[in-house]
């Protein structure tokens, strides 16, 4: 073979390659970035008017049920959401997310025990959050919340504990 | 290294052997430019498989949520408006190469002994193209996908005696499109058509293996070359500029999204994809009993003549610049194709609905309810920012921070008496309560619109206020169900028909309750903007 034939196939070969990569990135890549990505997300922080300040006794946690509105991809649900709820004094409330750190599982307050009881493994908390006992990893997670002119509002995030 | 594990594989599968016996085919020494858009439209099948599947990942295929999902996947995921571009302008660029291809070989003759086969295997696979084409058309559920499909089905019930099988098989049963004609061309454009193209592209790359590519009359004695590097260079080139048209068309062309589907929609007028308006156009040259002549019996007869064309041609193999008579039956066709397509487009009136109705932005402004919209008119018109800047620190408070906690009798007691030496107010006793609620109870999104709100539509819901329209009629969820509800008006309602009807109710509605309203020009102006501005 003569060299200006091996110059030409390689000169095809370099453009088969060359052009093969490009076309195979612009398509990676647009697919990475949409599989990747999160959603922009038109969601914002929103208040739930959860309950009446009042209404709450000191140091006595409630199970409060809240409507509040969920983005699940393309849908906008509306649904039941529960939270315990602790007014640890005049000024400052508490509102737990009402799963169990452990596994999920729905806890609840033993008010003879004075502590929050999972069922599921027996993970206790104490009315301030913290593990008693148990498998439980961290406190119990707490919705961020806000009082307002006498009501309890609830926001959407949740901080871990 | 590299070479060890080639070595392996190569003896445990020996895909290296197999490689090498794909590239290094021998090929007529003729073949070149003309033969590569074969290998092109195998490449635009491959990409619409690619981006369907990814489409697929955030796609509910049901109606209703097949419009939402895919409202979604262009509006809210990164790169998904780019991912339906590929996959729409796909389709078409891929209908134009293939047809492309199918006319080269028309052209040369590629058909003929022992040819016959490939070129009916490929006919057929022109129409399971077109099948895409048409099923892929009914998924996005918008008015343009409801009602093209509509027309569809109607030319399928015409067939003459299979009409109504036909329908039913499409899962539209009286010729009613529902959730059952949704699933079967779900069903057929993603479980069906794939593998049956898959199937028949192999058979179709067997032919033509087994019979080689097509020499011309001036190859006789010349010997042959070799398929890689120089064809598959020649293929690659090819299939680059197609894919950077693809690619610039999905980057900078918007694909239409209209509203969801709304089958009671009957001043939506319907009309195909642009390569199917030709047959559009036919069917209206041929009027009543004979119109089944353009809907079944022209098309049926023109794809049998093309899959028959090996059979009706059977002289010998001759140089294409002596096919006077394959040259003459492609411009016939190419001259019959753009002046149906041409009298089509020009003849079709403008659709009523903007193409991309769909993808139009809600703003916050029209979500919130009149008086909260009224509410922010108040307190701009009695310069209530000049102290209260919104989102920044001023002589007053932010209002947007957090909501006023004032008592309503100090809120009027202030807004009359701003400070000591500030203008009395301007607004009345309603429209004071009216903005007394607001800065108390004022949700986010109205926070929003309180500060991004364009003037215009503000000033329309001061006019809806202050003729109390919401006695009668509910206006993003608040007031009375009295009169009909009026979120969406302007997709049932043109401008001159709200305005007209405002002066007479009655005349454009016989027996309506609602009394007639004088209002300035420039009042009727801003209503009836700003009813016409808030979606359903």
């Amino acid at each position: 073979m003569d060299t200006q034939s091996t110059t030409r196939r390689s000169f095809y070969s370099a453009v088969i390659y060359g052009l093969g990569a490009i076309i195979s990135a612009a398509l990676a890549l647009p697919a990475a970035v949409y599989l990747l990505f999160k959603p922009r997300s038109q969601k914002q922080a929103q208040w739930v008017d959860a309950a009446d300040l009042g209404q709450l006794q000191i140091r006595k946690p409630e199970e409060v049920v809240f409507r509040r509105t969920r983005v699940d991809g393309w849908r906008v649900l509306n649904e039941k959401t529960t939270a315990w709820v602790v007014r640890m004094d005049e000024q400052h409330v508490v509102a737990y997310s009402p799963q169990c750190t452990h596994l999920g599982c729905a806890y609840h307050w033993d008010d003879r025990q004075k502590y929050f009881i999972c069922p599921c493994h027996t993970s206790a908390f104490s009315i301030e959050g913290k593990v008693l006992a148990g498998p439980a990893p961290r406190p119990l997670d707490r919705y961020v919340t806000r009082v307002d002119s006498g009501k309890l509002l609830i926001g959407s995030q949740i901080e871990r504990g | 290294m590299l070479r060890r594990v080639l070595d392996w594989l190569e003896s445990r599968t020996g895909v290296e052997t197999a490689v090498k016996h794909f590239l290094y085919e021998d090929i007529p020494a003729s073949a070149g430019w003309h033969q590569v858009l074969g290998s092109v439209a195998l490449f635009a099948f491959m990409t619409q498989a690619f981006t369907g599947v990814l489409l697929a990942f955030n796609y509910a295929p049901t109606p209703g949520d097949a419009y939402n999902s895919l409202r979604y996947i262009v509006t809210e995921l990164t790169a998904g408006r780019i991912i339906r571009g590929l996959h729409h302008w796909g389709a078409s660029l891929m209908i134009i190469v293939v047809v492309l291809h199918m006319t080269q070989v028309f052209l040369w003759g590629a058909y003929k002994k022992p040819r016959e086969t490939t070129w009916m295997v490929g006919v057929v696979l022109l129409l399971v193209t077109l099948a895409y084409g048409l099923t892929g058309y009914l998924l996005p559920w918008d008015n343009r996908a409801y009602w093209g499909t509509v027309v569809t089905t109607q030319i399928a019930s015409q067939a003459p005696g299979a009409g109504p099988y036909l329908l039913r098989l499409l899962g539209s049963d009286g010729g009613s499109i529902g959730v059952v004609t949704f699933a079967r061309f779900y069903a057929a454009h993603v479980l069906l058509l794939p593998p049956l193209t898959m199937l028949l592209v192999g058979i179709h790359l067997y032919l033509i293996r087994r019979h080689g590519v097509t020499p011309t009359p001036q190859d006789e004695g010349i010997p042959k070359k070799k398929f890689y590097p120089e064809q598959v260079f020649k293929d690659t080139v090819a299939t680059f500029v197609w894919f950077a048209v693809l690619a610039v068309m999905a980057v900078a062309v918007q694909v239409p999204l209209g509203r969801i589907a709304d089958p009671t929609d009957i001043s939506f007028i319907p009309r195909p994809e642009w390569y199917f308006l030709f047959l559009f156009q036919l069917l209206k040259l041929f009027e009543g009993p004979l119109e089944i002549v353009g809907s079944v019996v022209l098309p049926t007869l023109a794809i049998l003549t093309l899959f028959l064309v090996p059979f009706l041609d059977r002289g010998q193999v001759l140089r294409v610049r002596n096919r006077t008579g394959a040259i003459a039956l492609v411009a016939l066709g190419v001259i019959g194709w753009s002046g149906l397509t041409a009298r089509a487009v020009a003849t079709t009136p403008p659709s009523t609905e903007s193409p991309n109705a769909g993808l139009a932005e809600i703003e916050p402004w029209q979500q919130i309810p009149p008086d909260q919209l009224a509410a922010i008119g108040y307190f701009r018109k009695d310069n209530c920012g000049n102290c209260h800047i919104l989102d920044k620190s001023g002589p007053g408070p932010d209002l947007t921070k957090t909501p006023s906690h004032r008592p309503d009798d100090w809120l009027m007691q202030h807004f009359r008496q701003p400070a000591p030496n500030a203008p009395a107010t301007q607004l009345s006793g309603a429209e004071l309560k009216t903005l007394a609620a607001f800065v108390t109870k004022r949700d986010d999104k109205a926070v929003e619109a309180w500060i991004s709100a364009p003037q215009a539509g503000v000033e329309g819901a001061m006019v809806y206020e202050a003729n109390h329209c919401g006695m009668c009629h509910q206006l993003n969820g608040v007031g009375q169900k009295v009169g009909p509800p009026l979120n969406g008006l302007a997709d049932h309602r043109a401008r001159d028909w709200v305005e007209g009807h405002f002066a007479d109710p009655q005349k454009f509605t016989p027996g309506s309750t609602m009394p007639p309203y004088k209002l300035s020009s420039h009042d009727l102006d801003r209503l009836t903007s700003y009813l016409l501005e808030i979606p359903k």
